[in-house]
């Protein structure tokens, strides 16, 4: 079940990238998905880590929309900071503990923090992350908290 | 009408798009030590990438172009937050020490220029 | 002409890059600059396909993303392990990695 529509996503891919709609080029298409499906099907035996995705797409649609609006407050701010004649750096490393279960929205919520200019994810260690900040200030601890449980929220609970 | 919209809508995001795009640079160029110049590089790869492709997904219109584009926006969103994520664990595990605050005396260390070497 | 403007302004911040690329005192810098120039090398190419009228530039914009985010990862973890991740050298590495 799952192979088979992994593959039909790879063709679906293939479609869309090719533009070319003649039989050879569909057919060429075809068996590349199929060859790169046993590939996969054969490095799966060996590595035994299947990605399992717990995501509730719905939310996570709602989640990006905040991240943009996030992304472009922070983009202005760190603006601020470069074109400003004399720089005001308060550069700080700081712990920031996640909640998310899963590896998937641990990893969604490391990428968001790196994402929104003027914090990035430097090291992921065992309960938090350690965030490295631009513009310091004591409110950074509380908005990323509030980041990480947006984060939590679009996980479902299987994980 | 419409195309009038259009046009001035990708004009602005393209504007924007290349500001953005150019102040990252020169972020990277006028911040004092590699900590700094990290957040630098995330402006450009996140408006300036975002604004871009946005404002040439409206001048292709509804074409496979247009998809194209969006697989290669969507790309460089996950790769860019990636390889600079990697950038700096690689940089802190090599002994580029970061500036960190020092309590209460600290109110502005952007003149810390400590930069050390990697081994 | 308004793809010109988003060459031009590319090109500009390819050059700040480039400066930073000579300049820059730690291997990181150099790394980070890279990484930021093949993005904006992706870009440049996108916008060139429309100067041009030939998207099929867009395919290349797609294979130069791929290949430059895989070149500065490798770089980057020949730099942090001294290898490219064989095992033979470091008898002792866990397993986790």
């Amino acid at each position: 079940m799952r192979t088979v529509f992994t593959t039909l996503t790879l063709f679906a891919l293939w479609l869309l990238m090719s533009g070319v709609y003649e039989p050879l080029t569909i057919g060429f298409g075809a068996i590349s998905s199929i060859i790169a499906i046993y590939v996969g099907k054969r490095m799966n035996a060996i590595d035994r880590h299947p990605l399992e995705i717990h995501i509730n797409f719905a939310k996570m649609a709602t989640y990006f929309g905040w991240l943009m609006v996030e992304i472009a407050k922070s983009n202005w701010e760190v603006t601020k900071l470069i074109v400003a004649p004399k720089m005001r750096l308060r550069q700080n490393m700081f712990e920031v503990p996640y909640v998310q279960k899963s590896d998937l929205g641990q990893t969604i919520f490391a990428n968001s923090i790196t994402l929104t200019p003027g914090t990035i994810t430097v090291e992921v260690e065992p309960g938090h992350f350690l965030v490295h900040a631009l513009a310091y200030s004591e409110d950074d601890h509380e908005a990323l908290a509030d980041m990480g449980r947006r984060v939590a929220a679009v996980e479902t609970s299987a994980a | 009408m419409l195309p009038v919209i259009i046009d001035i809508l990708s004009w602005i995001m393209i504007l924007t798009g290349g500001a953005f795009t150019i102040i990252g640079a020169v972020g990277q160029l006028r911040f004092p030590n590699f900590w700094a110049r990290l957040h630098a590089a995330s402006v450009s790869d996140s408006a300036g990438v975002i604004l871009l492709i946005a404002g040439m997904c409206l001048q292709a219109g509804p074409t496979l172009i247009t998809v194209k584009l969006l697989v290669i926006g969507l790309f460089l969103f996950v790769t860019g937050a990636t390889s600079t994520h990697a950038t700096a664990s690689a940089a802190l595990v090599s002994g580029l020490t970061p500036p960190v605050l020092k309590q209460k005396s600290g109110e502005d260390n952007s003149a810390d220029k400590s930069e050390k070497p990697g081994s | 002409m308004m793809f010109v403007v988003a060459a031009f302004a590319l090109i500009v911040a390819m050059v700040c890059l480039l400066v930073r690329l000579y300049v820059g005192p730690t291997v990181y810098d150099r790394v980070l600059a890279s990484n930021a120039f093949g993005t904006q090398t992706v870009l440049f190419i996108g916008v060139l396909g429309f100067l041009t009228g030939r998207p099929d530039f867009l395919d290349i914009a797609l294979l130069y993303a791929l290949i430059n985010f895989i070149g500065t990862i490798a770089v980057l973890k020949f730099f942090r392990y001294g290898s490219m991740g064989d095992v033979v050298k470091r008898p002792a590495k866990s397993e986790g990695e």
